[in-house]
């Protein structure tokens, strides 16, 4: 009787979430500014994390013609070159990666594919977009103060973030504090809302090993996110203390510009430590969500399960795990104890076994499988070259006998771009195509996709390989320019040229992909419901795009996992999530008596 | 950063087991077998419990949150008073003493706020929500005070490593019972403005148990000054 109880009032929770309250927007403001409907705040992250994304493109495209052309762009100082450095560094890492994986597909993905009308806190959520965009807003403010943006790496490294000399040490950095600070409040409410969303309003028979990967690579991230951030949320706040308040957190006693500091016996070293300890999860917060995506992207367009789900949750759990501890691999030449640097050094190279049974897995996806080489697919697998490019140069750099003299070359830019850079811009790019259809109803165009897809994809490699050279032949990362030095050989200025004119050519291709996303809004072919045949629940809503609430008047079923594509004896290839198994029965049994017809 | 990364340890191991049992033994690329078709609706076993309410366990992220960030202000205090010579503690001013005093009994108010909401208590329950805030409140101020005397007594911000990080975590922890008590008088209007105690009792439990975290927090905070 008890359990009779306990059963019915199970139910009765499920039902709660059937009638989950959703708040009815009237106007045109309530429906697309103040939104609380998440598929309209994804938008909002994904167009701002794209409009400060461009931004940061241009300052790629500035630094390049700096290095490429030294001299002859007189606007370029040292200074604004700095400046465009680090800026250029957080914003990507930041305000675009983390942003428009996790409140862009996050706040998209999540309730689709979950099965649910929308967020757990909706409020919240409209909240966490509103920060954001604050915090964007701060940020961009910052070129415009006296002194300009910081020139401080995107690290913000004390003493010199804050010194005198530095540029950007009166106001620039002061901002970029208070943006990150209005960031983290935002991304915290917005990351309670990924957690209890995926915990608690999951489709009835939507069991956790039945959630997409996609949702595990986002689920994942934000935990790590939300527990990483705050390291960074105490790091700034303390060398904001130490700015305003005279306080020696970081600050060591030292000259500056011939003056005796205020500050004496703080410790640069403890910022880094902090710093890294968010850091270092940060590049797995953007690459785990990319994880996700491709795995779902893989299966959908190679028309085969995912071969081993429960390994690759786990790697991805992991994997998530070992994150934590491997920071200091960022400060081998920031002086430490011998045994911690090979403790490092060792976790280090075992978070390469989780990411190595994902790569294995992936390829074996493909093994065998009807590939389609749709967009989608073309970028779902540079992503997979790319990454392991990427990630074999981090088993160098892993080493502490190796990196010390790669650290801060040009090795170390080649190796972080190319895994946490274009792999996960390669995503993003794949995953835009691949759910375009689904936020506007409409496809995007194949041949410009293909033209972006090539140009991206080998330009990528014409820029970040031939920086590995430039790092053997010890060319410093960060420097404006290389004055007269006995080592650098004069080929590295036309390595630097040619990286330059790809780079140019390669943001020139974006244009491109923003002119396809616009025109094929107007213009592009109707996709329908489910263009890629797809078996997860966000194809199968009653309307494309989806309206408010999602679903129809029921919330769909789950009767299986994500992966059953080619499927033997079924009438189509595949079995969406939320077809009942009498359905299916019932297709098999057509397509036997169809068999029995046929000759 | 050994306090940061015992924390972590806990909480990913509490999670990792949580979802080792959920996945274990899981095979969720076969096919549900023909006699037990329903199994995979009904069975909501790797659903968190009824007790678990979306607000609860919302709560308890963002307490894994906070949690953070106050490990790692603490790491940040062990690490630096092992890097500089120049660490010299600061007196605690027996007020420190008080205002935990009037802490702990703000967080025993709001439990038996939360106790007379479950019991539909109204009276009562109005009576514990106002003292709770109240002794909060004062906590806050008593805070203050002790700030003032201990930059009258020549232990100002900038002056020690060590003062620094008081100020520091005292203001982060004073601020988190500011955000709860935001909280807290959103829950107070509505129960003067006549809503019953069962209408309040989800966002009276919510401030009790995130009170009680506070004082855990104050009570780690202040054993950490008593001891160095």
């Amino acid at each position: 009787m008890a359990e009779h109880g306990q059963e019915s009032a199970s139910y009765a929770a499920a039902g709660d979430l059937e009638e989950m309250e959703l708040v009815h927007p009237r106007t045109f403001i309530g429906k697309y500014i103040w939104s609380q409907d998440a598929k309209v705040i994804a938008i909002q992250y994904g167009l701002t994390a794209m409009a400060i994304g461009l931004v940061a493109l241009v300052l790629s495209i500035l630094m390049r013609l700096q290095l490429g052309f030294p001299g002859v762009f007189s606007l370029i100082d040292p200074s604004s070159y700095l400046q465009y450095v680090s800026m250029h560094g957080m914003i990507m890492v930041v305000y675009l990666l983390t942003a428009l994986f996790l409140g862009g597909f996050g706040n998209y993905l999540i309730p689709l594919m979950c099965g649910t009308r929308d967020m757990a806190f909706p409020y919240l959520n409209m909240l966490s977009f509103w920060f954001y965009l604050v915090s964007v807003l701060i940020l961009v403010a910052g070129f415009f103060v006296p002194g300009g943006a910081t020139g401080a790496g995107w690290t913000l490294y004390p003493p010199q973030a804050i010194s005198p000399g530095t540029p950007g040490a009166d106001g620039g950095v002061l901002l970029m504090f208070v943006s990150l600070i209005v960031f983290i409040a935002g991304f915290t409410m917005g990351g309670l809302n990924y957690i209890v969303t995926v915990l608690q309003a999951r489709a009835q028979g939507m069991t956790l090993m039945r959630l997409p990967l996609t949702i595990w690579g986002i689920f994942m991230a934000t935990v790590m996110a939300l527990l990483a951030f705050p390291a960074l949320l105490v790091a700034v706040l303390m060398m904001m203390c130490d700015m305003l308040l005279g306080t020696s957190f970081f600050m060591p006693e030292m000259l500056t510009l011939g003056e005796q500091s205020a500050h004496e016996g703080g410790s640069p070293l403890l910022f880094q430590h902090l710093f890294w300890f968010f850091g270092h999860p940060e590049v797995y917060i953007v690459a785990l969500p990319a994880f996700g995506i491709v795995s779902d992207i893989l299966a959908t367009h190679a028309r085969k399960n995912i071969f081993g789900y429960r390994m690759m949750v786990w790697a991805i759990i992991i994997i998530g795990v070992l994150s934590f501890v491997v920071w200091a691999h960022h400060m081998f030449v920031s002086g430490m104890n011998p045994y911690f640097g090979f403790l490092f050094a060792t976790t280090t190279l075992i978070i390469a076994v989780p990411t190595a049974i994902k790569v294995y897995n992936w390829v074996l996806t493909l093994w065998k499988g009807n590939i389609h080489l749709t967009v989608p697919m073309l970028f779902a697998i540079g992503f997979i070259f790319t990454f392991v490019n990427g990630g074999l140069s981090g088993l160098f750099l892993g080493n502490v006998t190796v990196d010390v003299p790669l650290a801060d070359t040009y090795f170390v830019v080649g190796h972080f771009h190319m895994v946490m850079a274009v792999a996960p811009v390669l995503v993003v790019f794949g995953a835009i195509y691949h759910w375009y259809p689904k936020i506007t109803g409409r496809m995007l165009d194949d041949t410009l996709g293909k033209i972006h897809f090539w140009v991206t994809f080998l330009g990528a490699y014409a820029i970040f390989y031939p920086m590995h050279f430039l790092g053997f032949a010890g060319v410093p990362r960060r420097y404006y320019a290389y004055g007269e030095t006995g080592y650098i050989a004069d080929s590295v200025q036309a390595l630097n040229a040619f990286i330059s004119v790809a780079a140019i050519i390669v943001a020139l291709t974006q244009l491109i992909f923003f002119f396809n996303l616009v025109w094929s809004y107007y213009r592009g072919r109707e996709s329908g419901p489910n263009p890629w045949q797809a078996t997860t629940l966000e194809w199968q809503t009653a309307h494309t795009p989806p309206r408010h609430g999602n679903f129809g008047e029921r919330l769909p079923v789950v009767y299986r996992w994500a992966y059953d594509y080619g499927v033997p004896g079924a009438k189509q290839d595949y079995l969406p999530q939320n077809m009942p198994p009498e359905e299916v029965e019932a297709a098999s049994d057509d397509a036997e008596a169809d068999g029995e017809v046929r000759p | 950063m050994t306090i940061s990364l015992v924390f972590l340890a806990v909480l990913m191991l509490v999670f990792g087991g949580w979802l080792f049992s959920h996945s274990i033994n899981v095979r969720p690329w076969e096919a549900q077998s023909e006699a037990t078709p329903a199994e995979g609706i009904t069975n909501r076993a790797s659903h968190l419990p009824l007790y678990f309410t979306a607000a609860r366990v919302g709560l308890v992220v963002f307490l894994a949150v906070v949690t953070a960030v106050f490990a790692l202000t603490i790491s940040a205090y062990l690490m630096r008073m092992e890097m500089g010579p120049d660490w010299r503690p600061l007196p605690t001013p027996g007020l420190l003493w008080l205002n935990t005093a009037s802490l702990v009994l703000g967080s025993v108010a709001l439990q038996r706020a939360w106790a007379a909401a479950k019991k539909g208590n109204d009276q009562v329950l109005r009576r514990c929500l106002m003292l709770g805030g109240g002794l909060t409140i004062a906590f806050i101020l008593g805070q203050g005070v002790v700030w003032w005397q201990l930059h009258d007594a020549g232990y100002y911000l900038a002056g020690n490593p060590a003062n620094a990080f008081f100020f520091l975590m005292t203001a982060l922890h004073a601020l988190h019972l500011l955000g709860g008590l935001v909280a807290w008088g959103r829950t107070l209007r509505k129960v003067q403005r006549g809503a019953s105690a069962v209408e309040v009792r989800a966002s009276v439990e919510l401030c009790a148990l995130y009170w009680h975290f506070l004082l855990l927090v104050w009570a780690i905070l202040f054993a950490l000054v008593l001891s160095t």
